[in-house]
């Protein structure tokens, strides 16, 4: 065991990038006085199809980093947990990464990379379960034309502190979609983040959380259209209910001046199921060139629709089993995305789940 | 034998500006196997009227009584008073994002027979309902309401008062917004209603069209919140013939 070196800087809360993140409930992940552990819990589920790989191996990193976190778990790591789809490879069957040997007494800082060669097609989908103290530097690599769907399931038990960047970088007329479900943990930070570096790419980044009593939930988006024709799509749907339960949803995207033809939108809604509870959200566009094809963005934030309750309840529904349907119907456009049953009914009953634990 | 007890009804709703009374002392008894139509102005208190019945927490009774069989609806939450044999098909029936039709009714359903229906015989259940009313079957898989016509809102009511079998049945405008054909399907099906569970109607409308399927018993005129005339079915000729101006000056 080793402490975290300290020559990075600390956040101290008023920086911009850190202004909403409750820094005292991290376990010292950000100033460098969490203990690091040498666990590394992601490990593969099932044995791996023909032509995918998971390994451990020195890799620099993919992009730069502006967060102190990941740069902190740079210095200290080097190896990195790979899974590697080859070249010309289409797999039906989702890949399922999960986690095991989770700690909160000590962190364990992770290296993660995915990647798709030119062509590959795939679906990843990362279970992050238990309680634990991790932070996490995932990128994503998509070699040209290459195809993949990228689920990040926040399924944490209540203590877990989770802080991490998903940085996507997307070739030449690579498609990448990822859909971020974040239901457990105390705190929860997750950089979903996007770079074109090549024309004719396209980024779909869905995302859906539900905050419940002193949760705290932060989604920080960051799309970067670099390069000219790339399309962007952003969509995330939360739900909170319960005394502080807090979430916040940051979604900025840069149209830099090269980039002619950008193609992109972005949507937070949030869903206030009781007081108490606060939901941030700051769509946040740059635009540095006129020549687009359509740029746009919107947050709306509610509360349970009473002509709907009164709706299902006049047909004899409970108003119990009333929220539970809304709530579930709400989800339902994103969690249906993943594209697998049994994964989407689990999220199902564990939303219903924290719905009644927060009384809602 | 079931009957529905309106007795001195007075409602009224919140607003901007204070608290309007909607109804003025509604006095109604609805018996099994009958039809009860009411007609009456826009803004008259119809729809109010309607939703008080089912519950609706906009409106706030201030006098009066609601019972079934004795029993104060009043006092039941809008779920109970399903479960008691009420139902309303609403004259703007509302959409819910997310929750697909089959998961509606089969809820629904749980909920109002006590147990989950059987599987097998339930979706055969829904097909021969949609078949019915004329519905594809796709709707089956769609969000409720969801992008729903104003006709298909309509069927999709009717639907539910056949799969449902309510004792007492409100039926708010069923027939606006519905074309000619649709008019006769939607009616047969409120017929058939009446004809398997002796249900007992109150159907508000504007037109005596529908009245040519669905026969009432009894035609109420509605106006500025209370039954101002009753009578037999004659009484619907008579006002498309003469309008409400009679009632409205009183
Ligand atoms: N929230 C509200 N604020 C103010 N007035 C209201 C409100 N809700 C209802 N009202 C009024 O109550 C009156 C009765 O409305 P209701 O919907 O019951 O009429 P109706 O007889 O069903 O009319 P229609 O034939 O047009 O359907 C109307 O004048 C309406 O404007
Ligand atoms: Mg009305």
């Amino acid at each position: 065991m080793s402490v975290l070196t300290t020559n990075y800087l600390t956040p101290t809360g008023r920086e911009e990038a850190w202004r909403f993140t409750p820094l005292k409930r991290l376990r010292g992940l950000h100033n460098g006085s969490a203990s690091i552990s040498d666990r590394n819990s992601l490990v593969a589920k099932a044995a791996l199809p023909k032509g995918v790989s998971f390994t451990r191996e020195s890799l620099a990193p993919l992009a730069a980093s502006d967060d102190i976190i990941i740069e902190r778990i740079r210095g200290a790591a080097s190896d990195v947990s790979h899974l590697a789809i080859a070249a010309n490879v289409e797999i039906q069957e989702p890949i399922f990464l999960t986690r095991i040997a989770g700690a909160l007494d000590s962190a364990e800082l992770s290296r993660v990379r995915i990647s798709l060669g030119t062509h590959a097609v795939a679906t990843v989908i990362v279970e992050n379960i238990g309680d634990t103290l991790l932070a996490e530097d995932l990128e994503i690599s998509l070699a040209p034309g290459s195809s993949l769907t990228f689920v990040s399931l926040q399924e944490f038990d209540s203590k877990s502190v989770y802080t991490a960047r998903h940085h996507a970088v997307v070739d030449k007329d690579a498609v990448f979609k990822s859909i971020t479900v974040t239901v457990g943990g105390d705190v929860v930070r997750i950089l979903p983040t996007v770079e074109f570096i090549a024309p004719g790419g396209s980024a779909e980044l869905l995302g859906v959380y539900f905050a419940t009593t002193g949760q705290f939930f932060e989604h920080r988006m960051h799309v970067d259209h670099a390069v000219p024709n790339a399309k962007s799509r952003v969509n995330f749907k939360g739900a909170l209910a319960g005394k502080d339960a807090h979430t916040v949803w940051i979604g900025d995207v840069l149209i830099r001046a090269v980039a002619q033809g950008t193609d992109t939108y972005e949507l937070n809604r949030n869903l206030l199921l009781t007081d108490g509870a606060r939901a941030d959200s700051v769509p946040n566009l740059e635009i540095e060139t006129g020549e687009i094809v359509g740029a746009g963005h919107a947050s709306t934030t509610g509360r349970f629709d009473d002509e709907q309750l009164f709706y299902l309840m006049s047909r004899g529904i409970s108003l119990e089993n009333a929220r539970r349907l809304v709530v579930r119907g709400f989800f339902n456009e994103i969690i249906t995305e993943i594209g697998n049953e049994e994964v989407q009914e689990r999220l199902m009953e564990r939303i219903d789940g924290e719905l009644e634990r927060a009384g809602a | 034998m079931s009957v529905l007890e309106i007795r001195g009804l007075q409602v009224s709703v919140n607003t901007e500006n204070g608290t309007v009374e909607i109804l003025k002392g509604v006095d109604l008894t609805i018996k099994s196997g009958e039809t009860h139509a009411i007609m009456g102005p826009n803004g008259s208190g119809k729809s109010t009227l309607a939703y008080s019945i089912a519950g609706h927490p906009k409106y706030t009774i201030t006098g009066g009584s609601v019972t079934l069989d004795g029993a104060d609806v009043l006092d039941m939450t809008v779920d109970e008073r399903a479960k008691a044999g009420l139902f309303l098909a609403m004259q703007y029936p509302v959409e819910v994002p997310g929750v697909s039709v089959s998961n509606f009714l089969r809820t629904a359903a749980t909920a109002l027979r006590g147990e989950a229906p059987k599987l097998r015989t339930w979706v055969a259940e829904v097909k021969g309902a949609m078949e019915a009313l004329n519905m594809d079957p796709a709707f089956a898989a769609r969000n409720v309401n969801e992008g729903f016509s104003g006709g298909e809102k309509k069927r999709h009511e009717i639907m539910q008062l056949e799969l449902l079998k309510p004792k007492m049945a409100i039926l708010d405008e069923t027939d606006s917004g519905l074309d000619v054909d649709a008019l006769r399907i939607v009616s047969e099906g409120v017929n058939r209603a009446k004809a398997n569970n002796d249900l007992g109607v109150l159907l508000i409308t504007h037109y005596t069209r529908i009245l040519k399927y669905i026969k009432p018993d009894f035609v109420h005129v509605f106006a500025n919140g209370k039954i101002v005339e009753e009578g037999g079915p004659d009484l619907a000729d008579k006002l498309e013939a003469n309008g409400y101006a009679d009632y409205v000056s009183k």
